[in-house]
């Protein structure tokens, strides 16, 4: 032994082993995001309101039996509103990571598994995409393409591409110099069969990590997109237009700010407790950062 | 030290061509617009005559790759265009609304630094307790979108306390007291995000560093918990705290455009996102370049910090 | 004369998760070293050879239950507190450890490392423990050590980074060294450069040095007396050259024979068995203890 410090090994007083913390944290995430999931999913079933019907005489109501989160300046159903926007970002936020890693993990796996050239095409034309930063890039994007729920996306999309590949790239290096790589290429199989057999399993691991953490991320960007007014547009309901349309009546009725901020909020942390989950289940090493 | 001078020079070398490709990539997407931008600065009743005259007045019958040249032509020369709307030469309104991002993003990133960093040093250093209070504070920072934080502290500090204006704004030299009034919601907002980014990171790289053999080395000389924390824990995980302060600035310029507008601060974000929904495309092109201009230099700046914190980096030994 | 550093009856215990099974990493391990001689502690992995050294530094973590007594220059290490404990280091007593490039802060340069360890202990100026770092740069065999004061570690071979380490613990003239397998990870000629320099070192200033290893060569080079360790308890002690001629414990014999440098040409290497119990009594009485 070199002259490290020992480290000993802590006893546990009941001698069983306690639930992972990996596991808590998927079992947390997972459970926040089925809920807000089904919730969303199932928004025409359980939302008490058609969101954009508008009650007069209801117009400001604090939260109440008839309007849990109470009712905006227009007279509509927070809670209607909250849930119809939830699955307006949800749905957004998913896609364009989907959409995301469609690109990203084959650019990611032949720049790692072919390396040179390959890899310097593949890289620096990504890389272009980092340049700008993010919000700044969407915004862009969306100055070109007009505002829009779909353009949101894309925009999203476009802007995690470049993060995505490289963690895939990284890890695809690091399966690839993995000698049973070495030796099934040594047997003769192709390119193809390598990857799809040996190499792609192997690395997803990582990806997957990132694309959880970078989904909170996502509805983060996407709700300030429509803050701004240059995501998902009026009537639709959204998020982020809530919190810009609650700002008139903040202090008269403040619960039409809280809540679409609590939402998101809890989504967040959702993709976040998941990321984090899956990150010390699969990545201990931290390959994705 | 002229290994430390090579180091520079290689860096600052390095951004120019970053420059130049961001500014490609700003005149293309601007140029990318659909629809024709002399018609929509015309109107409807427009000529083809009229039309052909501005087009070649302002250059746009010419080769995209001319158009370009002529473009950084006038940019390195000071003449940023005009802005459609105002008709104020966009040099102008630049300078005015530079500061204001400036002041903004570059107090935020002080505060978020000042109270990041010794807090991630005391919950990496400090015992059970300072880890489980500053998870907290961690995972409410990185989760909460930082609009919504913005109005809360609105609604408790203006609407409900009075203390502070919800929005507005007086340049510092005019009247620096009322200056800092205006800033401290918008300062705050942004901060408290950045803080809980750079809490988490300084935390797990003063962690890791204190892991390391040679620490070993140090209690076995002698030397104190505190000169071991603070001279070389501090200084090893810096290298990787600059470097996400570097990326979080590019995360706090973008959270600034949506500040700007949440407390009507005239900054360049601000301009930017009317210019957008104005159709102001010369001014949108002028922000974005001004904005990307700063985040790349900003890098720049940080890999020197990095270089001159961790010697093997300026050596050239590391990437 | 009166040992400079004493183990007396020391057991050393990491307590694992079930208190019935725990390993002993040193079970009543005796070793008393007298002023100016270098000892040699030689064994094999998990001998318990680095535990003995790392609780003379006080350097176990606190979940290792130490007893018995560890004395250096009469004053009791065990259960020292932390205050006493950093004043002791480095200033009477010294480690240095297998692995120069992990001993060393990559991102301070080399002559401030040694200088941080005078200024730790004594009140000098900034000047004088640098011009002192210098002085002790060339005692070691650093070259042109004025001029190599701001170079970061990374700009030295492995032998030179090695010499620094020695540089720096010796800094204070501290009464014990402890070298835990200082010469493992470099080259044989570099080892024996390394050797002589800490021989060197102990004629100078009268250094009293525990060598760690499990190279009987390293023992054979420099060492006065030698101590051997197997799984926690200490076989064999004596002066190196008799233990060596005449050893008496049947596990020194075997270590010996093992070795290919001293092995008859054509025997077979014979093999140490890993059950041999240390509990028989024939064992653990075998050695002869000086």
């Amino acid at each position: 032994m070199s002259g490290r410090a020992i480290m000993a090994r802590s006893a546990t007083p009941s001698g069983r082993r306690p639930m992972s913390a990996s596991t808590r944290y998927i079992l947390a995430g997972g459970a926040i995001l089925a809920v807000l999931g089904i919730a969303a999913a199932a928004a025409p079933l359980i939302a008490p309101y058609d969101p954009e019907s508008m009650a007069v005489r209801e117009v400001m109501g604090v939260p109440s039996l008839l309007h849990p989160f109470g009712s905006d300046v227009l007279g509509r159903d927070v809670l209607s509103r909250v849930i119809y926007g939830l699955r307006a970002s949800l749905l957004i936020s998913i896609s364009a990571v989907a959409a995301s890693l469609v690109v990203a993990i084959p650019a990611g796996v032949l720049a790692g598994y072919f390396g040179r050239w390959v890899d310097s095409l593949i890289s620096r034309t990504l890389d272009m995409i980092l340049v700008l930063p993010a919000m700044l890039l969407a915004i862009t994007l969306i100055a070109i393409l007009g505002p829009g729920s779909v353009v949101a996306a894309i925009a999203i999309a476009v802007i995690y591409l470049p993060i995505l590949a490289r963690v895939m790239r990284t890890s695809t290096l690091v399966v690839t110099r993995n000698e049973y790589v070495e030796g099934s290429r040594a047997r003769g199989a192709g390119h193809l069969r390598v990857l799809m057999t040996h190499v792609i399993p192997n690395a997803l691991g990582p990806v997957i990590v990132q694309a959880s953490v970078l989904s909170a991320f996502a509805m983060q960007l996407e709700a300030g997109l429509s803050f701004l007014g240059l995501g998902t547009q009026p009537p639709t309901p959204s998020l982020g237009g809530m919190l810009s349309d609650g700002r008139d009546v903040l202090t008269q009725a403040p619960w039409v700010e809280i809540f679409p901020g609590l939402a998101i909020v809890v989504a967040v942390l959702g993709f976040s407790f998941l990321g984090e989950g899956l990150r010390r289940a699969f990545d201990p090493r931290g390959v994705a950062e | 030290m002229s290994r430390l001078l090579m180091f520079v020079l290689r860096r600052v070398l390095v951004t120019i061509p970053t420059l130049i490709v961001m500014s490609i990539v700003v005149f293309l997407i601007i140029r990318l617009v659909p629809g024709d931008p002399v018609r929509t600065m015309l109107g409807f009743r427009a000529t083809e005559a009229n039309v052909a005259e501005l087009r070649h007045q302002l250059g746009l019958d010419q080769s995209l790759f001319t158009q370009y040249l002529a473009w950084t032509g006038d940019l390195l020369r000071g003449d940023l265009g005009t802005d459609i709307v105002s008709h104020a030469p966009l040099s102008e309104l630049l300078m005015q609304r530079l500061p204001v991002t400036l002041e903004l993003a570059g107090l935020s990133m002080l505060l978020a630094v000042v109270a990041g960093v010794p807090l991630g040093v005391w919950a990496a250093t400090g015992g059970p307790w300072s880890r489980r209070l500053t998870e907290g504070f961690v995972v409410f920072g990185v989760s909460v979108p930082d609009f919504w934080l913005g109005i809360m502290l609105v609604l408790v500090f203006s609407g409900t306390l009075m203390l502070l204006p919800p929005t507005g704004y007086v340049p510092f030299v005019d009247d620096p007291a009322a200056n800092l009034r205006y800033m401290t919601l918008p300062v705050l907002t942004l901060a408290t995000g950045e803080a809980a980014y750079i809490l988490r990171t300084t935390r797990g790289a003063i962690a890791s560093v204190m892991g390391r053999p040679f620490v070993t080395f140090l209690r076995a000389k002698g030397i104190s918990e505190r000169r071991i924390v603070f001279g070389h824990a501090l200084r090893n995980a810096g290298p990787s705290i600059v470097t996400v302060v570097g990326i979080q600035v590019g995360v706090l310029l973008g959270g600034a455009i949506i500040i700007e507008t949440l407390f009507a601060l005239p900054g360049v974000g601000r301009l930017v996102v009317t210019g957008i929904t104005q159709r102001n495309y010369p001014t949108v092109q002028v922000g974005v370049l001004a904005i990307a201009t700063i985040f790349i230099l900003v890098s720049l700046i940080t890999d020197l910090v990095v270089g001159w914190l961790d010697p093997r980096v300026a050596d050239g030994m590391m990437k | 004369m009166s040992p400079v550093l004493s183990f007396n009856d020391v057991r050393i215990r990491f307590r694992g998760d079930n208190a019935a099974h725990a390993a002993a990493a040193v079970d009543g391990v005796s070793i008393h070293l007298v002023k100016g001689e270098i000892f040699g502690i030689v064994g094999e992995s998990g001998s318990g050879k680095s535990t003995l050294a790392n609780a003379a530094m006080g350097l176990l973590p606190s979940s290792v239950e130490v007893s018995g007594s560890i004395t250096v220059n009469g004053r009791e290490m065990i259960g020292l507190g932390p205050d006493e404990l950093r004043h002791m280091r480095g200033s009477e007593i010294s480690m240095i450890f297998q692995d120069a490039s992990a001993s060393l802060d990559p991102t301070w340069s080399v002559g401030e490392q040694i200088a941080e360890t005078v200024r730790a202990h004594r009140p000098v100026a900034r000047g004088e423990a640098r011009a002192r770092a210098i002085e002790l740069m060339g005692e070691v065999g650093i070259p042109d050590a004025a001029a190599r004061y701001n170079d970061a570690p990374h700009r030295f071979s492995g032998g030179m980074r090695q010499r620094i380490v020695i540089a720096a613990a010796l800094a204070n003239n501290p009464q014990i060294l402890i070298a835990d397998e200082p010469t493992t990870a470099l080259d044989v000629t570099i080892q024996a450069q390394v050797l002589k320099l800490i021989d060197a070192l102990r004629r100078n200033h009268g250094t009293t040095v525990a060598l760690i290893t499990h190279d009987l060569g390293v023992v054979a080079q420099v060492c006065d007396r030698v101590g051997v360790m197997y799984r926690g308890r200490l076989l064999e002690v004596g002066n190196a050259r008799e233990v060596f001629a005449n050893p008496t414990h049947p596990y020194t014999r075997a270590l010996l024979a093992a070795n290919p440098a001293w092995a008859k040409r054509g025997s077979r290497l014979p093999v140490v068995p890993a059950e041999w119990s240390v509990e028989t009594p024939d064992f653990a009485n075998a050695g002869g203890t000086t």
